[in-house]
C-alpha cells in the first residue's frame, strides 16, 4: 500500500544535497575569523574583563558591595542564579524531549541549544559561589568529612540537593553534547591537514562511522535523551524548592516545581531563539535555521508563557482561598506595593506580549521574534526578582520593612555573567560546528525533493 | 602492517547502500564493516549485527549509583553522625528522594557512555583504519575483507558494482 503524508514544510531549504551541508557548516570551523566575528568576540571579551575585575572586587571587599540588607538577604544574586539555570534548560529540552518526540526540526538547532545550556549552567553556578561571599570555602557544599571533626552535609536541605542537581545536569549536559559532537568532529578531522587534523582526531575519538558504532551511538542516545529528560524536570524543580520548602510567604507554595519548570523553557526557547536568529545571520545558515523553525520556537513561548501566567493567577487564587493573612498580603503587596512595577513589567512581558504569537504573520516575523525573545527574558528575570525580594522586603517584622535598590556590584556581576556567555558561545560557534551535520543529514531526504526521484535499486 | 587487503564499495546514498548491503550478504558475501556519515536505520540488521544493548549497562550503572547514594546519606545522617534537627529522624527517606535521583542519573549517563566508548575502541588515542575519507562527508561506504571471502575480487566488486556503487576501489591496510 502507498500512503502519502500531509507535506510539511521542508526543514532544509534550498535541496541541500549531504556534501552542501558539509560545506556550509565546516566553513567558518576550517575558515579565518570574520570581521563581524572579531568585533562582536572582542566586544564580548571586554564585558568579561570589566565584570570579572568587578567579580574580583566581590570577593575580595565582600558583599557590602552588593546592595543586600538584613531585610533582603537573597536578591539579584539568586535571581540572576535561578534566570541563567533557567535559560540553560532550553538546550536538553530541544535535544532531549524533543528527540524522545520525534521532532526532527530540532536537528539544526540542537547543538547551539546544548552549547548555550553548558554556558547558562556556568554562568548560574558563578552566582551561587559569588553569593556564597567566601567562595574558597564552596567546597564546604560537598559531602566532606568535616577536616575537624565528621560533620556531613545536611542531605535534607535543598540547597545541597541544588549542588547534586546542577552538578548532575551540568556535567551529563556536557556529555550528551559531546557525545552529539562526536560524527561531526571526525567529519572535519577527516576534511583537515597538520595540527587542525591532530586536534579534532584526538577530539573526534576516533570515530569511522561505522554502523556497528552508529547502532550503539543511537541507542546510547536515545538512553541518554531519556534520563535527561526527568533530570532536566529535577533541575528546576530542585531550584524552586530552594524557596518552597522554606516558610516565607509568597515561596512556600506547592504549584512552584511546574510553574519554574514552565517558566525555565520559556526563558530558554527565548535565549535560543535569540542566539539562531543572530548566528543564522552571522554565519549565513538561512537554510538550515528556517522561518519554520523559528515559528515553532514562537509557539513553544507562547504556550510555556500561557502556563506561566496560569501559574501567576493560581497563585493569587490559591492565596485568597487560603484564609492566611500573611500569604494574603505577601500577594497584593506584590502587585500593589513598593516594588509593583517589577510585577507588573513581568506580567506585561510574560504573560500578554507572548500571546501576539497566535497570529501567523507576527509568529514568522524575524525582527518581531528577536524583540519578543528579549522581552521574555527581561520579563522572566523580572519574575524571579518579583517571588525573591518582593517576598522578603515585607517580612513578618513591620519595624525590619525595607526597599531594595542596587548598587554597582549587583548590576556588574550580572554583568560578568554576559559576558562569560557571549564570550564562551562566540568560541564555540568559531571552533565547533554549529549545528549537527550528521543529524541534518539524516533529515535532508525527507526534506528535499531531489531525492525521492533518484534511482530505484532493486533488492 | 599491511597484510590485509579490502575492497571499498562506494555508494551516493544511503538507501543504496542498504539495499546494497542486504544484496551481497545474500550473495553469501562477508562484509567488514559498513560505514555512514550518518545513521542508517536498519543497517545494523542487514549486516547481522545483534540488537544494541546500552540499556544494560544503563540500568547497572544507574543501580549502582542509587545504591551508593543511599549509602552515603543513610550512613552519613543516620550513622556516623546523626542530628537531633526537632526531634524529625534521623534518616528520612523522602528528603533523601532528590540525591538519590540525582546520582542514579549521574553514574548511569556516565557509566553507559564510556562502555561505549570502551565497547566501540573510542578514545583520543585510537587510531582508526579509514577506508574511505568522504564516508564521513557524503558517501556511504561499504569495506569488504577479500581474505575472509571465497568469491575473487572481481566477482565481488561485479556485484558492488551491479548493487549500485558509483565506484569500488582497493585498499591495503
Amino acid at each position: 500500500m502507498h500512503v502519502v503524508s500531509p507535506i510539511r514544510e521542508t526543514l532544509v531549504l534550498n535541496g541541500k544535497t549531504y556534501h552542501d551541508v558539509t560545506e556550509d557548516i565546516c566553513k567558518q570551523v576550517e575558515g579565518k575569523p570574520t570581521k563581524e566575528w572579531k568585533i562582536v568576540f572582542g566586544i564580548s571579551v571586554l564585558v568579561l574583563l570589566y565584570g570579572a575585575a568587578w567579580v574580583f572586587w566581590t570577593w575580595w571587599e565582600g558583599l557590602g558591595v552588593w546592595g543586600l540588607n538584613k531585610t533582603v538577604g537573597w536578591a539579584w544574586d539568586i535571581t540572576n542564579f535561578v534566570w541563567w539555570v533557567g535559560i540553560g534548560h532550553a538546550g536538553t529540552l530541544i535535544s532531549a524531549v524533543l528527540l524522545l518526540f520525534r521532532q526532527k526540526w530540532r536537528t539544526s538547532i540542537n547543538r547551539a541549544a546544548e552549547a548555550m545550556t553548558i554556558f547558562a549552567v556556568i554562568c548560574a553556578a558563578s552566582f551561587i559561589v559569588m553569593h556564597m561571599g567566601r567562595p574558597w570555602l564552596a567546597y564546604f557544599a560537598l559531602p566532606l568529612p568535616n577536616t575537624f571533626g565528621s560533620l556531613w552535609v545536611n542531605f535534607n536541605s535543598p540547597l545541597v540537593w541544588d549542588v547534586f542537581a546542577i552538578s548532575t545536569y551540568f556535567s551529563v549536559s556536557c556529555l550528551f553534547w559531546y557525545i552529539g559532537l562526536i560524527p561531526d568532529l571526525a567529519t572535519i578531522r577527516d576534511r583537515a591537514t597538520g595540527t587542525r587534523k591532530k586536534v579534532y582526531g584526538a577530539l573526534a575519538l576516533g570515530w569511522t562511522g561505522g554502523a556497528r558504532a552508529w547502532a550503539r551511538y543511537e541507542d546510547v542516545s536515545l538512553i541518554l535523551a531519556g534520563l535527561s529528560t526527568p533530570l532536566v524536570l529535577s533541575v528546576h524543580t530542585i531550584v524552586s524548592f530552594d524557596f518552597a520548602t522554606s516558610v516565607i510567604p509568597g515561596w512556600h507554595t506547592t504549584i512552584f516545581p511546574p510553574y519554574f519548570v514552565a517558566g525555565a523553557i520559556f526563558s530558554g526557547f527565548a535565549m535560543v531563539q535569540n542566539l539562531m536568529l543572530v548566528t543564522r545571520v552571522v554565519y549565513k545558515l538561512e537554510d538550515y535555521v528556517t522561518l519554520e523553525h523559528i515559528s515553532l520556537m514562537n509557539k513553544i513561548i507562547t504556550l510555556t508563557g500561557s502556563v506561566v501566567g496560569i501559574a501567576y493567577i493560581t497563585e493569587f487564587f490559591i492565596a485568597a482561598y487560603s484564609g492566611v493573612e500573611y500569604e494574603q498580603y505577601a500577594f497584593i503587596n506584590r502587585a500593589t506595593g513598593p516594588l509593583w512595577w517589577s510585577y507588573w513589567a513581568m506580567m506585561t512581558c510574560n504573560v500578554l506580549s507572548p500571546q501576539l504569537f497566535w497570529f501567523k504573520k507576527v509568529r514568522e516575523n524575524i525582527l518581531v521574534s528577536f524583540v519578543m525573545a528579549v522581552v521574555v527574558n527581561i520579563g522572566m528575570w523580572f519574575e524571579r526578582f518579583v517571588i525573591i525580594v518582593t517576598s522578603l522586603h515585607r517580612d513578618y517584622l513591620p519595624s525590619s520593612w525595607t526597599y531594595f535598590t542596587p548598587r554597582m556590584g549587583d548590576i556588574s556581576d550580572y554583568i560578568f555573567s554576559f559576558g562569560f556567555f557571549f564570550t564562551a558561545f562566540f568560541l564555540f560557534s568559531k571552533f565547533l560546528p554549529v549545528i549537527n551535520m550528521a543529524e541534518v543529514k539524516s533529515v535532508l531526504k525527507s526534506s528535499s525533493e531531489k531525492y525521492p526521484e533518484k534511482k530505484k535499486v532493486t533488492a | 602492517m599491511a597484510d590485509s587487503k579490502y575492497l571499498v564499495g562506494v555508494f551516493d546514498d544511503g538507501d543504496e547502500l542498504l539495499h546494497a548491503v542486504e544484496d551481497i550478504r545474500h550473495q553469501g558475501v562477508k562484509i567488514h564493516e559498513a560505514y555512514t556519515p550518518f545513521a542508517i536505520h536498519g543497517l545494523d540488521k542487514a549486516l547481522g549485527y545483534s540488537f544494541p544493548r546500552m540499556g544494560v549497562a544503563a540500568f547497572l550503572f544507574g543501580i549502582t549509583g542509587t545504591l551508593c547514594a543511599l549509602l552515603l546519606t543513610f550512613w552519613t545522617m543516620g550513622v556516623d553522625w546523626p542530628i537531633n534537627v526537632g526531634g524529625k529522624n534521623f534518616f528520612p527517606f523522602p528528603t533523601n528522594i532528590p540525591i538519590v535521583f540525582e546520582l542514579t542519573v549521574l553514574l548511569a549517563a556516565f557509566g553507559m557512555s564510556f562502555t561505549f566508548f570502551f565497547m566501540e575502541d573510542l578514545g583520543p588515542t585510537s587510531k582508526p583504519i579509514i577506508f574511505d575519507v568522504r564516508s564521513t562527508d557524503d558517501k556511504f561506504v561499504v569495506a569488504i575483507d577479500l581474505a575472509k571471502n571465497k568469491l575473487s575480487e572481481t566477482e565481488i566488486s561485479k556485484l558492488l558494482k551491479e548493487s549500485g556503487a558509483s565506484e569500488v576501489n582497493v585498499k591495503e591496510v
